[in-house]
């Protein structure tokens, strides 16, 4: 099989009674990688949480599917073990719980009881993965995310992507808080898993990442819809010229949710 | 008052007891002085925990345990504790009141190392054991309680290190309450004197759940100038034991007292735990762990009172409360007047996993001194649910989620319990409870 399909149809998520989104369209397959991109407020983050089931969103309408399956109807752990994986913003610290003891329970939680992955291979896996990302060893032992800087956070969900290699990833803003040499190394990281078997949906504000990674297909997001898509175009132009132009082409005069066109 | 004012045991029993037990009159003495006292002094009262109704009347004071010939025979709950791979030299087993199991590496033994069971330790040591034996740690007219444990203590172990004899292997006591009623009056002392160490670790353990028995303990640790104690414990009581613990340390110059306590019993509880830091430069770690369920009272003390100089203090206690369980985890720390640059800090969590549980961090810092530094943390909370989100969208499920959770809470205190064996008892007891 070439990859798995991620389908978004007409999806509408609220918070507190607020609806964020108001109906997104969106199909992925393995082998793309599709950038989110808009100003801020305008539903990208609710986007990716609402897929892997966030427990703060409610969603009232609409349907996400993976394969078919309904992603919706499952609990956040099944959407993970059938395919999907959230890179997040801000990643929980979770004291007491090494890094590594966490890592190896989420690889065995993707595999078959009698198949569990062995010490030495595990090991090995995080070693050459953490080499790749430039991490620091002794992160490994430290617990998870305690502590860590915005940027050893941010690697860390990239070797959790690298090593739980995912049908299809949904990375969210992976890119805020990098200096240039660790959105390098972040990059790289994602690249690497470039291949058909694996789509991406990069969530972004800034089109610095998209210098990094070559998106096949750009989608601006603004009052909780995607307005407009397109080609790496796109997000070169967005990048000289900024969101008015889409603005005044649809005739947005405030792009955040909650307001009229 | 609805304190019941009958002791349960007279006179006459208590003199027929430490006859039979051929003790020194010192103790004979100090056991009547134990008997009056309780007449007279009021119970305990622990801040904000009622133990009015609780039973501290309704035990069995004697129960015999048979020897154990071999290690291989004990019962499983027991067997857990021993790391029987690495066999344990230093090893004391006290089956109800009896000493079921004693062996002490010969080289300890040729080292002066005292390791024994109180009784004997009392016979053998009379002056020793005199000399500590409720001075300077805990006094036998504190209060009821601690004047009743001076009248009928039944159990306990002594340990001496002499000076600058350094134990690398852990001493280990298990304190096996076979019968289900008897009660529990150990005393237990630890003196290590000047440049010393060792590493003392101790289990309780009870099977009662509908019977009632008593525990009343006193522990008393002394380090001597620049000596070193680590001091683990795991107490397991049945849910039908009522449990007053009061361990204490004492430390000079240079000298450094660590606890590392697992209060995991299944009955109401007031446990204290306080050690004083008397001489400059010295050190305690107090790290307790708890376990709370069903409708049980606990209520826990963590105090460590500075009068050296330099003194430093750091509290660490971290509870999990379930069902309808109930808990006070007093936090204090004292700084007295002449102790600078002495430290004090404290930290007091509380996880509640049901609506109906109640937990209570109370940190108090007294502080008659300028020139310290202290500080204190304290929260109350649930389990996160973004933690809990975080780990099921890696595809672990919500079940092993708050098993990580709450394992990850525990420990930086379980971490600190020294026997590999009890250490793994111990998540296996924590597991057995909150899961």
């Amino acid at each position: 099989m070439a990859g798995s399909t991620l389908e978004i149809k007409d999806l509408h998520v609220t918070i507190e009674d607020q609806e964020i989104l108001k109906g997104v369209n969106l199909t992925i397959t393995g082998g793309e990688f599709h950038a989110v991109m808009g100003p801020n407020g305008t539903g990208k983050s609710t986007l990716a949480s609402a897929i892997m089931g966030h427990p703060k969103y409610e969603i009232t309408k609409g349907s996400v599917l993976l394969d078919g399956e309904d992603v919706l109807e499952m609990e956040v752990d099944e959407r993970a073990r059938a395919g999907l994986f959230l890179g997040m913003q801000y990643p929980s610290e979770i004291s007491g719980v090494t890094t590594s003891d966490f890592l190896r329970s989420s690889i065995n939680a993707h595999r078959e009881e009698g198949d569990q992955i062995s010490l030495m291979k595990f090991i090995k896996e995080m070693d050459a993965a953490m080499d790749y990302l430039e991490m620091d060893k002794n992160m490994a032992q430290r617990y998870l995310n305690a502590g860590f800087s915005g940027g050893e956070k941010k690697r860390n969900e990239i070797l959790q992507l690298m090593m739980i290699k995912p049908a299809i990833g949904i990375l969210d803003e992976i890119d805020s808080g990098l200096d240039i040499d660790a959105l390098k190394v972040v990059s790289k990281g994602i690249n690497k898993l470039r291949n058909e078997s694996f789509g991406c949906l990069i969530i972004t504000h800034y089109q610095r990442l998209l210098e990094y990674i070559t998106p096949d297909k750009v989608h601006v997001m603004m009052q909780g819809r995607v307005v407009k898509s397109g080609g790496p175009e796109l997000a070169q132009r967005l990048e000289a010229e900024g969101y008015e132009w889409i603005k005044e082409e649809l005739g947005i005069e405030n792009e955040v949710v909650g307001q009229k066109a | 008052m609805a304190i019941d004012t009958k002791l349960p045991y007279e006179k006459d029993y208590v003199s027929s007891y430490s006859e039979r037990l051929n003790e020194p009159e010192w103790l004979k003495s100090l056991r009547f002085q134990g008997l009056e006292l309780a007449n007279t002094l009021p119970m305990p009262k622990p801040d904000k925990t009622n133990i009015s109704k609780w039973n501290f009347s309704d035990f069995k004071h004697e129960a015999e345990g048979k020897k154990i010939d071999s290690l291989e025979e004990l019962p499983n709950d027991i067997k857990v504790l021993l790391d029987l791979e690495n066999e344990n030299k230093n090893l004391i087993i006290q089956r109800n009141q009896s000493v079921g199991y004693q062996s002490l590496s010969s080289s300890l033994t040729e080292k002066g190392v005292i390791f024994t069971d109180i009784f004997s330790a009392i016979r053998e040591h009379s002056n020793l054991v005199q000399r500590y034996f409720m001075k300077d740690a805990v006094s036998i007219d504190e209060n009821r309680l601690t004047a009743l444990h001076t009248a009928l203590m039944n159990g306990g172990v002594f340990v001496y290190v002499p000076k600058n004899v350094v134990i690398e292997d852990p001493l280990q006591a298990i304190f096996w309450q076979e019968d289900l009623e008897v009660a529990s009056f150990n005393h237990v002392i630890v003196v290590a004197e000047e440049n010393s160490s060792l590493t003392y670790v101790e289990n309780y353990v009870s099977n009662n759940k509908t019977e009632n028995a008593v525990a009343n303990i006193v522990t008393e640790v002394i380090a001597h100038d620049n000596a070193k104690v680590s001091f683990g414990a795991v107490d397991n009581f049945g849910a039908g034991t009522t449990v007053y613990v009061n361990r204490r340390g004492v430390a000079y110059r240079d000298a450094t007292i660590d606890w590392a306590l697992g209060q995991m019993n299944d009955g109401n509880t007031v446990s204290e735990n306080i050690t004083h830091l008397i001489g400059d430069n010295s050190i305690s770690h107090a790290k307790t762990v708890t376990v709370g369920r069903g409708d049980q009272t606990q209520n826990f003390t963590a105090k460590i009172v500075h009068f050296g100089q330099n003194s430093e203090g750091y509290i660490l206690q971290h509870g999990v409360m379930k069902d309808s369980a109930s808990s006070v985890f007093n936090g204090i720390g004292k700084i007295e007047h002449g102790a600078t640059k002495s430290n004090a800090e404290q930290e007091s969590r509380v996880l509640m996993l049901s609506e109906n549980a109640r937990g209570d961090a109370n940190p108090v810092l007294l502080i008659d001194e300028d020139d310290v530094t202290a500080g204190h943390a304290a929260s109350v909370g649930r389990v996160d649910p973004l933690q809990i989100f975080y780990l099921m969208s890696r595809g672990i499920s919500r079940f092993e989620a708050e098993r990580l959770i709450i394992h990850g809470f525990l420990a930086p205190v379980v971490n600190e319990i020294p026997i590999k064996a009890v250490k793994e008892q111990l998540t296996e007891v924590i597991e057995g409870k909150v899961l």
